[in-house]
């Protein structure tokens, strides 16, 4: 039996299992704030174009708007100003075998209930890869906080100083970029920063990090606690937007039962 | 003295709605200037130009001298109850159904002697003041009332079908995020409305305002006027016993087209203040357009908060301004939409709000507790138009007197030094 013969038995028969890491994409899904004088990020709208009526007797459909950057969603190295000038830096041109790989999840969803500030470092990364080997080159790393299982104002936790959510360190970023050369990084939270992380140094070290040298970001995912520390496959391609810095997208993994 | 409104009971889930019915609402066009200014809540009539006589009805030709130059100034209302009667019945549905209807003469100090509807309170052969009034096909008619103000003459039910008083009456306000909004639940419970409800959009962010609002025991339901869905589910629910609705929902940034650069602020100025609208006029207006006739708390106005930019605009908030040129428009045709069910569709033109957007501009401008007495104001005299602040009066001024003329002073980009 050839790889993708063994792959579709192994799905058909359930020993493979397809994990669905996306939120649905609802007009009341938070997205990120930025001070008002700044742009913003547009909400997830639908509007009925026709429901077998009038306006068109047999077929239901919507228009919908949105941003790059609503819901569950991908962020390209062109997002960040660090990226901007890095080669297949929008999400039509990134080579489609970067959408599909191998994924490490790193669990802190103790600390992040703890802490609602709490920031992944490399000592955390080290305790991890001592229990579950080293982060191949070419992983996707997902930061699991089980932040997807909040709603409403505690998605955001925002307060007079910002937002306050689990994110990396600069030097975890740093690590895993220039350490173990990963394909991207995501989080269950609004952005693969801390709520917090302007005030880091560089500000927002996950973007700048991470797109300066041409890596992806994931997130708002949801359901990380279904999958392995290693093991699983990631499926995270976003919509082919011509020049575009991210996408919406349907994000799968499959999982050995 | 009028008897106190009373509190309508709990309606009985088994009788019918009553339909909305009309008064006559055909007028000659000269007469229209009477409803222009009922729309504002003044009282003018016809002033020849040549010979100064007062006219009344309106026309097009003096009565005394026959000059055709009769413009409309305001006038003293005072005059003198001649004679009055008691209509008890009519071949006119809207009357019918409203019997019996006080009528007289009064003959205006101005000059002219007029029919018209009589308050209950107006002693018979006494003073007594025209107030000109939209009744509810939005045509003005003249009630005599007495000069001075009576208790309760508010509740007076001939009166009452010509206002859109808050009294015993449930509101929506539909965003809460509207720096006027406290003081406007304020005026409107000393008003005494019954029940207000108040749209909160976004309940994901904090809202600052919130606890104090709750506090004040408003009903805040979801309601985000950007999302079709939103507005629909509050309207399934709420829209049946909506009876005035008070859009307060407003997006605002400075800047006109060329300090922007691009449309990102301009689409969401027209999402909520353009299109909001029409997606509350879409989900809540069959339901209050049903209601007109619906008792002492049938559904009565609809109430649009706009700036006065929305008459003639410039590039300090240009784009903001545009997009209050367009719900100005769109309550125009929502006002011929509205009108054939007696729903009244107000415009409160304010000028710079006393709040973070306007933050760089110097006085005048219009605080929460203006705004708020403007908007119950304009409901208690069942007014169309509504300017709050000097700014906006100012404007409205000039924009009656040559719109072009204001443009041109709007637009002025400065000498070169």
């Amino acid at each position: 039996m050839t790889a993708l013969q063994k792959l579709a038995t192994g799905l058909a028969a359930g020993t493979i299992r397809v994990v669905d890491l996306t939120h649905t994409l609802d007009p009341d899904f938070p997205v990120i704030v930025l001070p008002p004088e700044f742009g913003q990020c547009a909400r997830f709208r639908m509007e009925e174009v026709s429901a077998y009526d009038h306006r068109g007797p047999a077929w239901k459909w919507h228009n919908i708007s949105m941003s790059e950057h609503t819901g569950t969603h991908f962020d390209a190295p062109s997002h960040w100003i660090s990226g901007r000038d890095v080669p297949l830096g929008s999400v039509d041109e990134i080579p489609p075998e970067r959408f599909v790989g191998s994924v490490c999840v790193i669990d802190c969803s103790d600390q992040a209930e703890a802490d609602a500030d709490f920031l992944l470092n490399p000592g955390h990364i080290a305790e991890w890869e001592a229990t579950h080997g080293q982060i191949p080159p070419g992983a996707w790393v997902l930061m699991r906080t089980d932040w997807s299982k909040r709603s409403g104002a505690a998605y955001l936790n925002m307060h007079e100083e910002g937002p306050h959510s689990p994110g990396p360190a600069a030097e975890a970023i740093r690590f895993l970029v220039e350490q173990r050369d990963i394909t991207g990084f995501g989080t269950e939270t609004v952005g693969t920063d801390a709520g917090q992380g302007m005030h880091l140094s560089p500000p927002y070290p996950a973007h700048y990090i991470l797109h300066g040298a041409g890596k992806y970001g994931l997130q708002c995912l949801a359901n990380l606690s279904e999958l392995p520390p290693t093991g699983a496959i990631l499926m995270a391609a976003p919509l082919k937007i011509k020049n575009g810095t991210g996408s919406p997208l349907r994000v799968l993994a499959m999982v050995e039962t | 003295m009028t008897d106190a409104l009373q509190p309508p009971p709990k309606k009985n889930p088994q009788t019918r709605t009553v339909s909305p019915t009309r008064p006559p609402e055909r007028r000659s066009r000269a007469t229209l200037g009477l409803s222009a200014a009922a729309a504002e809540g003044r009282f003018a009539l016809q002033v020849c130009a040549d010979c100064q006589t007062v006219q009344y009805p309106p026309r097009d030709a003096c009565r005394s001298c026959l000059s055709p130059d009769l413009p409309w100034r305001d006038v003293s209302p005072d005059g003198a109850l001649l004679a009055e009667t008691t209509v008890r019945t009519s071949p006119n549905l809207y009357f019918r159904e409203r019997a019996p209807w006080r009528t007289g003469l009064v003959r205006l100090d101005a000059g002219p002697v007029v029919i018209c509807h009589v308050h209950g309170d107006c002693a018979p052969r006494g003073p007594v003041r025209l107030w000109n009034l939209l009744d509810r096909a939005g045509q003005a008619v003249l009630l005599a009332v007495p000069q001075e103000r009576m208790p309760r003459m508010e509740d007076d039910p001939q009166l009452r079908q010509m206002t859109s008083d808050p009294k015993h009456r449930r509101v929506l306000i539909t965003d809460a995020r509207h720096p006027a909004v406290p003081a406007l639940i304020k005026a409107l419970k000393a008003a005494g409305a019954v029940e207000i409800y108040v749209g909160e959009p976004e309940t994901w962010r904090p809202s600052p305002g919130r606890a104090a609002l709750a506090e004040m025991g408003v009903d805040l339901q979801p309601l985000d006027v950007t999302d079709t869905g939103s507005v629909q589910r509050l309207a399934a629910e709420y829209g049946g016993k909506t009876d005035i609705l008070i859009n307060t929902a407003r997006f605002l940034r400075p800047g006109g087209v060329l300090a922007r650069g691009d449309t990102a602020f301009a689409r969401d100025e027209i999402e909520v203040n353009y299109l909001g609208l029409m997606r509350l006029a879409q989900a809540f207006g069959p339901a209050m357009c049903a209601r007109t006739a619906d008792g002492v708390n049938s559904a009565v106005a609809w109430v649009n908060i706009l700036s006065a930019d929305a008459l003639s605009n410039a590039p300090d908030y240009g784009c903001f301004g545009a997009s209050n040129a367009a719900a100005l428009a769109l309550s125009q045709s929502l006002r011929a939409e509205f009108r054939g069910a007696g729903l009244r569709v107000m415009n409160v033109l304010t000028g710079p709000t006393d709040d973070a957007w306007y933050q760089p501009l110097p006085p005048p401008k219009v605080g929460p507790a203006a705004l708020a007495r403007a908007i119950v104001d304009g409901l208690q005299r069942g007014l169309e138009d509504v300017c709050c602040g000097d700014v906006a009066r100012d404007m409205h001024e000039r924009f009656r007197r040559d719109p072009k003329v204001l443009e041109c002073e709007r637009t002025m980009a400065g000498d070169q030094p």
